[in-house]
């Protein structure tokens, strides 16, 4: 039921769009003005990483690509992508590995203790990651792990494991279990069924779990932060910096890696649209149509 | 194999007990999860709250109430500068999470059914969840700072005289928040939205509800639910901003908010133990927040929806 | 890897139990089943017969009791280990696997030789007439196609028993028909031992050349589907089998054979079937009832006319206020005066106590 639908019905000689009601004009035009802000924040972002020089004025004063490979030496970016990458994929891994069993007790078992279970598992996500990221970066200091990249990779599993979890537990929830029955019928052994019937039916949504942990990862800023050393920061952690240093540099290399940071999520978002619908970012709620 | 009987009926019978209440081999799949949530969440959890009672010698907190177990949480309430960041981060979480919330519901409602476009649009609100808060900071200075696109507009259209100042104060903070959370926000209700079955609204129609009597008794009660949990994501969110504070805000008064102050004591003073007890007071007081409103959701009915979500 | 053996001689099930939470699902099941015979487990939902036919698969652990294969224990064994074919109610077919592989992988499981599966799968394939459909995805199917495949996947290790668990209630009334008979002739040419748990009497009867009812976990009646049909053992049964009529009645006279209760014009004769109190129950089957004058003759108000092709379903109130259901070849229409009637050998008595039937009886 799209805005045109709930039009009047045929009054037969105005065209259906400009019966559009004024309800619909407000929703649209503020979304309208929502991605024009939109484009905005990140059209400034883009124009000036391109920019010789830009005071005032619409536009900068010449253009150049310059600040890229300024920025790129400055701040050794193919160290930190290097770095954003071994531990996306560490923590793609292991959350995968270690999500995906607990998911699959989750979705086919009813056991005492189970909502505590789901309470503890649900928590990393609901918590904002600075409440639990000082303590545990204290104790990740403790055990000398923090400042290093393993340091990094812990803190950043703490929310991708649930993660997995909330997304793969309902969608095994919908596999139905008389399948795995079936297969036992068939004379299929625990292994078998687990290598021949489940984990192909389960490769979507592992596909799609490890995509939005990938995406998530490498856009978390504050568990990062909070553990990264001086040669285990991420992408964001380096624009950060960079932000903040700001003054010293010019603002302009601040900008192009911004802009490298923001191709590089949207190369990942758009493999993740393959995969998954773009409601499953936000949320482990499946949109079936 | 088959001669085992006799003998193996009470084993077999325990493990049928345990069996029954769900608890047999398959759990152990969930021991990796459970070690890792226990090790790298409850632990330092624990760890953060005791450390939190043990004030560190040489600390503010220890030179001026002693090394009591109570001294960080009595420096954070005593001490306005500390204890005003409560305030602060709820007069930006509050409204930012509030008005995303609230806007979502018309523009999800209208949204709700099928149309050409649909998934572009979604996928173009997707955009500055991904981008994240840093980004989505350094672009608010750029576009709404004084020299901004967005001034340059308002001085050339002459609704303003002099630049109007959108960064390095509360209002950057809020926009920041709106920026990322919105879309959050938006794609949360519009999934709420799509598992409320149509035909209950066209059920209504025919027996003579307008628009406003179908969203207002059908479908507001049945997407309530729903839209408590958005608005405690939402402000979960919300509530733990802090690059954007930091960037577009003004860290020292303004918008100096919890997690700065968190931050600020971790690493820059080095005290572990204040900053323990400010990430717990952060916390519960975020807890506290979230409680009272799924509390109100809890009275709420919140059973089938119909609809295929 | 102890596989049996295709044909049995028999089947044991002693005392079987299955508790739930305390609750006695399946409560000293008794039953030996002869090698080729086809026995339906009947009974209204929650009666204990889908966990009885778990309990065979051994999907679900037995509580107490022992299931006997040809002299063998086999109710320790898992249920890959067990080597019986199941059809699931709604067909459990992987997703992922064409027909052909769908059909196969129990062959693949037991490591057949690939051209003898291949000839095998081939066969069953043929048996379910899904010739045209090889490569297709379960996702591509019909209903009724995907229950083919369930059926083929079952059968084509030709298996000692084979389980199937109300295979037809996901499919319309036409196709329904059609795969019944299917079932029937796969039986009547693979001779293979089938346990079939249903809640549709008719299918049941069609079907078996047993019938086990169950209520509460407890077997109700066993025998071939004339005795279950015309001699409930009890009110519950012929309640399920289409005994619509329950007449709550006084008795008046008993004799040996027959009793006699108040009622019903000048009284209703009937069969004793159980030892009478004071009141008792009298169970007619609808189409017993004649219009016209005859035996237990009384006069009706017609009510309610259902128009059902040949006969009509009528539903009537005597002067007393009882209300009947029967059927009638005459054209009849509402508030219209019969006289009907009833032979007393097809009126059960039942005692008032004993247990009555559900009240959805199809």
């Amino acid at each position: 039921m799209t805005a045109i639908m709930e039009a009047p019905p045929a009054e037969e000689k105005a065209p259906r769009r400009v019966a559009l009601r004024p309800g619909a004009w407000i929703v649209w035009g503020s979304v309208v003005f929502f991605l024009l802000i939109l484009l905005g924040v990140v059209g400034a972002v883009v124009v000036n990483s391109f920019g010789r020089k830009w005071f005032g004025g619409w536009l900068p004063k010449g253009w150049t690509t310059h600040w890229y490979g300024a920025t790129w030496k400055e701040f050794d970016l193919s160290g930190v992508l290097t770095v954003t990458l071994e531990v996306a994929l560490a923590v793609v891994v292991v959350s995968v590995l270690v999500g995906v069993p607990a998911a699959y007790a989750l979705a086919r078992r009813n056991f005492p203790g189970k909502r505590v279970l789901m309470v503890a598992f649900l928590l990393p996500i609901l918590i904002p990651p600075i409440t639990y990221g000082v303590p545990l970066a204290t104790v990740l200091y403790k055990f000398h792990l923090a400042g290093r990249l393993s340091g990094v990779i812990l803190a950043n599993l703490v929310p991708a494991v649930p993660f997995v979890i909330l997304v793969m537990t309902p969608f095994i929830e919908q596999i139905d279990p008389k399948i795995e029955a079936a297969a036992r019928m068939c004379g299929a052994r625990t292994r078998v069924i687990f290598t021949r019937i489940l984990g192909p039916l389960l490769i979507p949504g592992m596909l799609a779990a490890a995509i939005l942990v990938l995406v998530r990862t490498v856009g978390m800023f504050e568990l990062t932060f909070l553990t990264a050393g001086a040669d285990s920061q991420t992408l964001v952690v380096a624009l950060y910096y960079s932000v903040s240093a700001a003054g010293i540099r010019a603002q302009q290399e601040t900008d192009a890696m911004a802009v490298i940071y923001t191709l590089s999520m949207l190369v990942l978002l758009v493999a993740a649209l393959r995969f998954v619908n773009p409601t499953q970012l936000v949320t482990q709620i499946k949109e079936r149509d | 194999m088959a001669a085992a009987p006799a003998v193996a009926r009470p084993r077999i019978s325990l493990r049928h007990r345990l069996a029954e209440r769900g608890v047999d081999r398959t759990l152990l799949l969930l021991l990796p999860a459970v070690v890792f949530v226990v090790a790298l969440f409850i632990y330092p959890f624990v760890y953060g709250l005791q450390l939190s009672f043990q004030p560190q010698a040489g600390s503010d907190a220890a030179n001026k109430y002693g090394t009591g177990p109570f001294a960080d949480y009595r420096l954070f309430f005593s001490d306005p500068y500390l204890r005003n960041t409560i305030w602060t981060t709820l007069k930006i979480g509050l409204p930012a999470a509030l008005f995303n919330v609230l806007a979502s519901v018309p523009i999800a409602y209208r949204m709700r059914g099928r149309f050409r476009g649909k998934r572009a649009v979604t996928t173009i609100l997707v955009v500055p969840i991904t981008l994240g808060t840093v980004l989505t900071a350094e672009g608010l200075l750029a576009f709404m700072g004084p020299t901004g696109w967005l001034n340059r507009i308002l001085l050339d259209l002459g609704i303003v005289d002099h630049p109007v100042r959108l960064t390095h104060n509360y209002w950057g903070v809020v926009f920041s928040l709106v920026i990322t959370g919105f879309p959050f926000a938006f794609l949360l209700t519009l999934s709420y939205l799509t598992g409320i079955d149509p035909t209950l609204e066209r059920a209504a129609a025919t027996l003579g509800a307008g628009w406003w009597q179908r969203f207002r008794h059908i479908t507001l009660p049945l997407l309530a639910p729903g839209l408590a949990i958005t608005f405690c994501l939402s402000f979960v969110l919300a509530f733990s901003v802090f690059p954007s504070a930091i960037m577009v805000g003004e860290p020292a008064r303004q918008t100096r908010v919890i997690s700065i102050a968190a931050f600020h004591a971790a690493f820059e003073q080095y005290d572990y133990s204040m900053a323990s007890a400010i990430a717990m007071i952060m916390g519960a007081v975020e807890l506290i927040v979230i409680g009272l409103v799924l509390g109100w959701r809890a009275r709420l009915y919140k059973g089938a929806t119909g609809g295929k979500g | 890897m102890s596989r049996s053996s295709t044909k049995i001689s028999e089947l044991r099930l002693d005392k079987v139990c299955r508790e739930f939470g305390g609750v006695r699902a399946l409560d000293g099941l008794d039953l030996t089943i002869s090698g080729g015979e086809f026995v339906a487990l009947l009974g209204p939902s929650g009666c204990g017969k889908s966990t009885a036919l778990n309990c065979l698969a051994g999907l679900l652990p037995l509580t107490g009791g022992t299931i006997t294969l040809d002299d063998r224990r086999i109710d320790g064994l898992q249920p890959e280990q067990r080597g019986f074919g199941m059809v699931f109610q709604n067909y459990a077919l992987f997703p992922h696997m064409s027909v052909r592989s769908n059909i196969g992988f129990g062959l693949r499981m037991a490591k057949v030789p690939k051209a003898d599966a291949r000839r095998r799968v081939d066969e069953a394939i043929r048996l379910v007439q899904l010739e045209e459909h090889t490569d297709k995805f379960p996702g591509q199917l019909s209903g009724g196609q995907q229950q083919r495949v369930a059926i083929a996947r079952a059968i084509v290790l030709e298996p000692p028993l084979v389980l199937m668990d109300e295979p037809l209630s996901n499919l319309d009334a036409k196709l329904r028909l059609e795969m019944r008979t299917e079932i029937k002739r796969i039986h009547q040419t693979l001779g293979l031992t089938t346990i079939y748990v249903t809640h549709d009497q008719e299918e049941a009867l069609s079907l078996a050349d047993r019938l086990v009812l169950l209520r509460q976990g407890r077997v109700q009646q066993i025998g071939s589907p004339e005795e279950v049909y015309t001699e409930p053992a009890n009110r519950f049964v012929a309640g399920f089998m289409g005994y619509r009529n329950e007449l709550g009645l006084p008795v008046s006279q008993v004799n040996e054979k027959t009793v006699v209760l108040d009622g019903l014009g000048g009284g209703l004769t009937g069969v004793r079937r159980d030892d009478l109190g004071a009141r008792a129950v009298a169970a007619i089957r609808p189409e017993d009832f004649t219009v016209g004058d005859g035996p237990n003759a009384t006069e009706v108000t017609v009510e309610v006319v259902e128009y059902q092709g040949r006969e009509q379903a009528i539903q009537a109130r005597t002067d007393d206020g009882v209300d009947l259901h029967l059927r009638a070849d005459a054209r009849l229409a509402p508030g219209d005066r019969v006289t009907v009637s009833v032979p007393p050998e097809r009126v059960l008595v039942f005692a008032a106590e004993s247990p009555a039937a559900p009240e959805e009886v199809a």
